[in-house]
């Protein structure tokens, strides 16, 4: 690790810092349907969508029904998605002529895009026509973020709401979300990426004479208007096979930084707009401390061990050691202008929040740098987070917290007013279930068959690490992977997008009905004698159950996988 | 008696059971007894994480019996399936502990209940007696001296004075009468003197006694709202420990080696929180018990959780603030009026006058200007008593009227009987300082003329600002309530350091002042006695009932205070604060200890065939059969361990949330991690030393 | 539940006509007329044939340019068979070795002899036997450049301090000072070389 490394680190730390509360601010104003300075030119569109789509926007949904029209939606999404794949021989803008996406990893990507995961089972710049990935893909960059911040919402007036019936309309925080928060930030950053060297054409590929005289053959397309919203939105699907490491997807360390800012800038703003809509904004900073510390943590673990390097690759008299000339540390996978820190810092912020998208291979990762990732979506995405989904998560844990800890004031457990009770918990437990159900369930079938064996690229522990990464990241919806894993196969295009779809949608509901219970609940007036939730203490607490509770379930997974290979690699054991 | 280490509950309580220890020789044997018969799957299904235990101990065992008829080395696998055994006989003699304390109480008021006979009034006005048993709702008895009342019911007829010794343990006899606030009487206790007529309100089986001993033998005991969540999730982390070992093994044939269903069931049972799961019912019935032992009853488990929940009290002024009594502290005269002249005005109006105000006139007419006693039949004089119409009493002597009662009352007998009286200025002047200061101003006249007044004294009781202090740092508001006038309330108020004080309060000033309260989000305990206490009663969230209410108000309360001292507000609260945070300190210890147990059976578990996992070995416990041993058996130790504490309850001291969370977490939160490293070395050292493995 | 049909399907075609094609489109107008080098992917031209982009890197083989990193990308033959093509910037695509892979190693070892050949002395950079993230790297750390600076300067018969001095006025520092590695643009470095050669 070096000094510039950490101050790098520090630096992006310090941005998420300062964008979370102006965003939050604005975002809890958007929602609230109060003024902002984009109504004049917004409002309008809005107004005519609710017309065109016949809502109501003072149409009050009981959870149920918002949840019911949420699936609705998806539903819609996934079908027009996967009729798009398949048609996309016969629909325009498609210069390379890519005929359809077969009917297996149409089914994939379709579940990947909608569930907010956009796991990468197919190679985009081989296989996607630049229809596809417009009216396709980029939509449901927009759509599926804009759906789980909508989620959220609901959730955090469950808590802000007292004795009410409803917990918003769905239709209305979904088109509110994209028009006035998802659209004008991408249309401001996607030219700035543009200026800073991201392709937005709808040529056809470009066919260049190397100065050797060799054919090279450089694959363009509208990059940085889907770019934008990929990590934005927390989606992570690369335009590109080779997403965020590829020049065009990630030109610069500033283009970089910014896409880091953009994955957690949603996640972070929605604590400060919980805090506000429950009308103490330091019930949200203790979410963000919390996130921020298990962040820290993981940022750093990651690139002490990347930056250590691979003692075997120095055994070969190979220099890694970090220098003025060169960053050193396990260079594999990870390109020059990204170095170690960059690369590890990406890694974390990609997996904290669940976006997925890559700015290195985390399958070349030494073994402990890729315990990180996979520990953060094990977790279940809630270190800032998918857009939504990262709060939704968050305040499940804590709940859970607040109902272990919160007894020892000596008061029946509430949090910012509210009391956690039966019904609560068991929706909340149900929630959390679903996590190690599905990851530690696939994980297991998959490593004792054949056919989910014969995927695996790399051989011994680490082979075990690309199936449990696999199954963490799309059971997460973050989409990232141990890309060695060959994933398009019969076996995990279905259970990989059986997990996409139990991880996104086996938490929603769950969660929603806590909300709708939340929702109903009066109010508690909260003294000296309530279980403090805004302060140190409670990160600390929180943390504390998110490792213990959440954590600790996949510690002998990831002592098969990770931790043995690391200790394999300090014993020169390879495989 | 369980709450004599309980800073809070200072004053002796009338009732005490005097008990040595927790582990009683006789509570103990039966606890073993009802250990091992809790063991039936139909009783452990309502605890879910000890069900699982004794499922996956039983699965196990069998697994046992067929190694064994294999011929295998079995000595490893017997241990474990012994120490999983003992995890739920651990678990079932907590329980069965808690419960015995409770029964023996039970026992005896059972056989009151069995011996009990009934008058029954026909209606040619005779009676046949008939058992108790066979009482309706409705019916009339006859209850004489020396009879048991035979159940629940209201004196229509006749006043009597009843021991009540048997509910209550207060052996001082009570006056029960028809009309008023004093008419319940309680089945199973006994009339002492006189005779009435009581109508029966209750049917056998839902009597008082009936409840009573249910509640403190705890045998149909309802698990509380909280309790039943905290269940789930415990439910919830179960499953969740049961994906992370049940996949365990299709790893470990990926890695190309093995795991045996012993070790496997070993790490799940000291995975899932058998500590908490074990303890969480004791800690229920011990807190109900905690209850019983000072003379509350509970109505519901939920009115027990509610008070620790409680964010404000309603006191009652008289009885709970001050002393019961006002005491004469001065005599104030008026222009022209001696010392001496108004002090022997106010002895002679206040001889007659058995009330302890009226007693402590003449104390301070002794006391301060020496003036004695005076037999009173000596005096020839008429006596006036007080009546609620006149508001004031006295004592007509040698054609002299002497009167004393509130200062508007004295004000218009005397300018109505005179009509030239002379009334100073000054008087109003100091009858309004007396009620400034928080005293009762007592007019006293003479013939037309008013000589002074007296200032009756409210008397705040000692420390009770202390513990208004200690509530208000947990977060809880008092509120006085006080039939007083707003500048009397203003000023005890003040003395006594409540937080809030209501004035001149009608029942429906109270009932507002509740439902105020609760709109605001917050939780109202209150105790009450008189039948118009009722509705207010059932609005709080917490409505303590004292025993000598009356009917209505007991049924409307959710706790009933068999002492009748309604100081005991504040120690209810303080014991629903005790047994949540027994609770939560403890599920927080059990998860935490999950940590310690990962790192002595994964490297045990997996070493095997990755030599290289040897180094999470941290505790460097002998060998992996040694290591998954200890874990086993610590998990099992601590339950008893920790039984103590369950039926004691954690330290309880008033102080703020924050103050309390950091203690806790820093006991059982940093100790739950680190308790078990230490437990489970010293458990491998010894079982290595004495060759069990 | 039904009165919710509408709007699911309503919105999501509005939605596809607004971000899937109104903004993509509009972006695309737009980037045309403010930044038509960098939309198009930042061609280099040269006498009016595109030899690559400014921000992909190519394959260098020969012994007077400076070489790019090793790449993992694929392509296919003309028989449809998978086949290694470094720099395939149409198939974008790492390694995804793992740390303890035997292949790995093996592969490293050979890399690491071959430049050991080339520059005896000098320690290894570790980005010159590491495969990129993309495949195309355009860049090398300073250290992989001054590594190859003496074969470049004696297969060009340059002065190895010109090379070097070519190589400084490449290094693109960190932005800011801060942000980012250092890194030198092996194609431009080369281009420089070139155009340095005619003079």
């Amino acid at each position: 690790m070096t000094a510039n490394g950490l101050i790098q680190i520090a630096l992006f730390s310090a941005i998420v810092l300062l964008v979370t509360r102006p965003l939050g601010g604005y975002m809890t104003r958007v929602f609230n349907g109060d003024y902002v300075f984009l109504t004049p030119i917004l409002r309008p569109i809005e107004m005519l969508f609710y017309k065109l789509a016949g809502v109501d926007e003072k149409d009050d949904q009981h959870w149920l029904r918002y949840g019911g029209a949420m699936l609705m939606f998806s539903v819609a999404g996934f079908a027009l998605l996967y009729a798009i794949l398949r048609l996309q021989g016969y629909l325009p803008f498609n210069p390379q002529g890519f005929g359809a996406v077969e009917p297996m990893l149409a089914f994939n990507t379709a579940i990947s895009f909608v569930t907010n995961t956009n796991w990468q089972n197919y190679g985009g710049e081989t296989t996607l026509s630049y229809f596809t990935q417009m009216a396709g893909l980029t939509v449901h960059n927009f759509v599926s973020a804009a759906t789980g911040i909508a989620l959220a919402m609901a959730f955090i007036r469950g808590f802000s709401r007292a004795s009410a019936k409803g917990l918003g309309n769905f239709w209305v925080d979904l088109t509110r979300c994209s028009l006035y928060v998802l659209l004008p930030v991408s249309i401001v950053v996607g030219l700035f990426f543009i200026w800073q060297g991201m392709p937005q054409t709808l040529g056809a590929y470009v066919n260049a004479t190397t100065i050797e005289g060799a054919h090279q053959t450089i694959a363009v397309g509208p990059v940085a208007s889907q770019e934008v919203i990929k990590m934005f939105g927390t989606n992570g699907g690369g335009f590109f096979n080779a997403n965020s490491t590829h020049p065009f997807e990630n030109p610069n360390a500033i283009t970089n930084l910014v896409q880091m800012v953009l994955i957690f800038a949603i996640g972070a703003a929605l604590t400060n707009v919980f805090g506000r809509m429950v009308k103490n904004e330091w019930q949200g900073w203790a979410l963000f401390g919390t996130m921020s510390v298990l962040f820290l943590v993981g940022a750093l673990i990651a690139y002490h061990f990347e930056a250590a390097g691979n003692p075997n690759i120095t055994a070969l008299g190979v220099d890694q050691a970090a220098s003025a000339l060169q960053a050193g540390g396990n260079m594999e996978g990870k390109d020059v202008r990204f170095g170690i820190a960059n690369s590890a810092l990406f890694a974390t912020v990609t997996t904290d929040a669940s976006c997925g998208a890559v700015n290195a291979w985390h399958d070349s990762f030494t073994p402990l740098a890729g315990l990180v990732p996979l520990v953060n979506m094990e977790l279940g995405e809630i270190i800032f987070g998918g857009v939504g989904s990262g709060l939704y998560g968050m305040l499940l844990f804590a709940i859970v917290a607040v109902f272990i800890a919160g007894l020892m004031v000596g008061r029946t457990p509430e949090y910012v007013g509210k009391k956690i009770e039966g019904y609560d918990v068991k929706m909340t437990a149900l929630a959390i279930i679903i996590l190690p159900f599905s990851i530690l369930g696939f994980t297991a079938l998959a490593s004792s068959l054949p056919f989910g064996v014969s995927s695996i690229a790399n051989a011994g522990p680490h082979g075990f690490s690309e199936i449990l990464y696999g199954f963490s990241s799309t059971t997460a919806n973050n989409g990232s992977a141990f890309g060695g894993l060959t994933g398009n196969t019969p076996f995990y295009n279905i259970t990989l997008g059986l997990a996409m779809a139990i991880g996104r949608f086996g938490m929603i509901v769950p969660m929603l009905a806590v909300a709708g219970s939340l929702g109903r609940k009066k109010l508690v007036a909260s003294s000296v004698g309530t279980f403090p939730t805004d302060s140190g203490l409670f990160v600390a607490i929180l943390t504390a159950v998110i490792l213990i509770v959440g954590g600790l379930t996949f510690f002998p997974a990831l002592s098969l996988g990770p931790i043995v290979e690391h200790f394999s690699m300090i014993h020169g054991t390879l495989y | 008696m369980s709450l004599a280490h309980n800073p809070m509950a200072s004053e002796p309580s009338s009732h005490r059971i005097k008990t040595s220890s927790l582990f009683r020789g006789d509570l103990v044997r039966q606890a073993i007894v009802d250990s091992l018969v809790k063991l039936s799957p139909r009783t452990l299904v309502k605890n879910p994480v000890m069900f699982v235990v004794e499922i996956v101990a039983a699965l196990t065992t069998i697994l046992l019996v067929r190694d064994l008829a294999a011929g295998a080395h079995v000595g490893f696998t017997v241990q474990i399936v012994f120490w999983l055994w003992f995890t739920v006989i651990f678990a079932n003699f907590a329980e069965a502990l808690a419960e015995g304390r409770g029964k023996a109480q039970a026992d005896a008021l059972r056989r009151t209940r069995s011996e009990a006979v009934a008058k029954l009034l026909q209606k040619n006005g005779s009676y046949e007696i008939v058992p108790a048993a066979e009482l309706k709702v409705g019916d009339v008895v006859l209850v004489e001296v020396n009879d048991l009342i035979p159940s629940d019911g209201e004196v229509i007829d006749g006043v009597a004075s009843v021991d009540e010794s048997a509910i209550t343990g207060e052996s001082a006899p009570v006056i029960r009468e028809s009309g008023g606030d004093r008419s319940a009487v309680t089945g199973g206790t006994r009339v002492l003197s006189d005779q009435i007529k009581v109508r029966i309100t209750a049917a056998q089986g839902s009597t008082f006694l009936d409840r009573m001993i249910h509640l403190v033998e705890g045998a149909e005991r309802q698990k509380t709202p909280n309790e039943i969540a905290l269940n789930i999730l415990l439910v919830g982390l179960t499953i969740i420990f049961l994906f992370a070992t049940v996949t365990i093994p299709s790893f470990v044939s990926y890695a190309g080696g093995a795991v045996s269903v012993t070790v496997l069931v070993a790490l799940f049972v000291t995975l899932i929180p058998t500590t908490i799961g074990a303890l969480l019912s004791a800690i229920g019935i011990a807190g109900m018990d905690r209850l019983v032992k000072f003379n509350v009853l509970a109505m519901s488990g939920r009115a027990v959780e509610a008070a620790g929940d409680v964010d404000t009290l309603l006191l009652d002024k008289t009885g709970t603030i001050t002393l019961g009594n006002r005491v004469a502290s001065e005599f104030v005269t008026m222009p022209g009026v001696s010392d001496h002249e108004l002090a022997d005005a106010a002895q002679l109006s206040s001889l007659s006058d058995e009330t302890p105000e009226g007693r402590s006139i003449v104390v301070l007419a002794k006391e301060k200007y020496g003036l004695r006693g005076r037999e009173l039949a000596n005096l020839h004089a008429k006596f006036i008593p007080f009546s609620a119409q006149t508001r004031m009493s006295g004592i007509d002597i040698d054609d002299h009227q002497i009167r004393k009662g509130a200062a508007d009352s004295i004000l218009k007998f005397v300018t109505s009987n005179v009509p030239n009286a002379i009334v100073p200025r000054e008087f109003q002047q100091i009858v309004d300082k007396i009620a400034r200061a928080g005293g009762t101003p007592l007019a006293v006249s003479k013939d037309g003329a008013i000589l002074g007044v007296i200032h009756l004294k409210d008397i705040v009781k000692g420390g009770i600002r202390e513990r208004f202090a200690a509530l208000r740092r947990m977060g809880i508001r008092t509120i006085m309530i006080t039939g007083d006038n707003p500048l009397t309330a203003a000023a005890i108020a003040a003395e006594s350091g409540v937080d809030d004080f209501l004035a001149q309060a009608t029942p429906e000033d109270k009932l507002r002042l509740i439902r105020e309260e609760q709109a605001k989000g917050k939780l109202v305990a209150m105790c009450g006695d008189g039948t118009n206490d009722a509705p207010a009663l059932a609005q709080a969230d917490v409505g303590v009932a004292m025993q000598t209410g009356t009917q209505a108000a007991r049924e409307a309360g959710n706790m009933i205070d068999l002492d009748s001292d309604p100081t005991k507000l504040i120690e209810i609260v303080a014991i629903g604060k005790q047994l949540l945070m027994t609770r939560g300190t403890l599920t927080t210890f059990s998860i935490a200890n999950d940590v310690a147990k990962y790192f002595a059976i994964i490297p045990a578990m997996f070493a095997v065939f990755y030599p290289q996992l040897g180094v999470l070995n941290i505790m460097h416990l002998a060998t992996p059969q040694s290591a998954i041993l200890s874990a086993i058996i610590f998990n099992a130790l601590i339950i008893i361990a920790l039984i103590p504490l369950a039926l004691r309850g954690v330290q309880y001291t008033p102080r703020s949330a924050a103050s309390f969370l950091i203690r806790n977490l820093v006991i059982y939160g940093a100790g739950g991690v680190i308790v078990p490293f230490v437990g489970i070395k010293l458990i491998d050292v010894i079982i290595t030393t004495i060759g069990l493995v | 539940m039904l009165k919710d049909i509408r709007p699911a399907i309503v919105l999501l075609a509005l939605f596809t006509l607004l971000l899937g094609l109104a903004y993509p489109l509009g972006m695309t107008r737009v980037a045309g007329a403010l930044f038509p080098h960098q939309a198009e992917g930042s061609l280099i031209e040269k006498n009016g044939i595109v030899i690559g982009s400014e921000i992909i890197g190519q394959t260098f083989t020969g012994e007077k340019y400076f070489h790019g990193r090793p790449s993992a990308t694929t392509g296919t033959d003309d028989k449809g068979n998978s086949i290694a093509l470094p720099n395939n910037a149409a198939n974008s695509m790492g390694s995804n070795l793992g740390p303890t892979n035997k292949a790995l190693i093996e592969r490293i070892k050979n890399e690491v002899e071959k430049l050991k050949a080339e520059n005896p002395n000098a320690a290894i950079p570790v980005d010159m036997v590491t495969t990129s993230a993309s495949g195309f790297d355009p860049d090398i750390t300073p250290a992989a450049a001054l590594f190859q600076m003496p074969r470049v300067a004696k297969a060009r018969n340059l002065d190895p301090a010109k090379v070097e001095a070519l190589i400084n006025q490449f290094t693109k520092p960190r932005t800011l000072g801060i942000i980012g590695e250092p890194a030198v643009n092996v194609l431009k470095l080369n281009m420089a070389l070139d155009s340095e050669a005619v003079k």
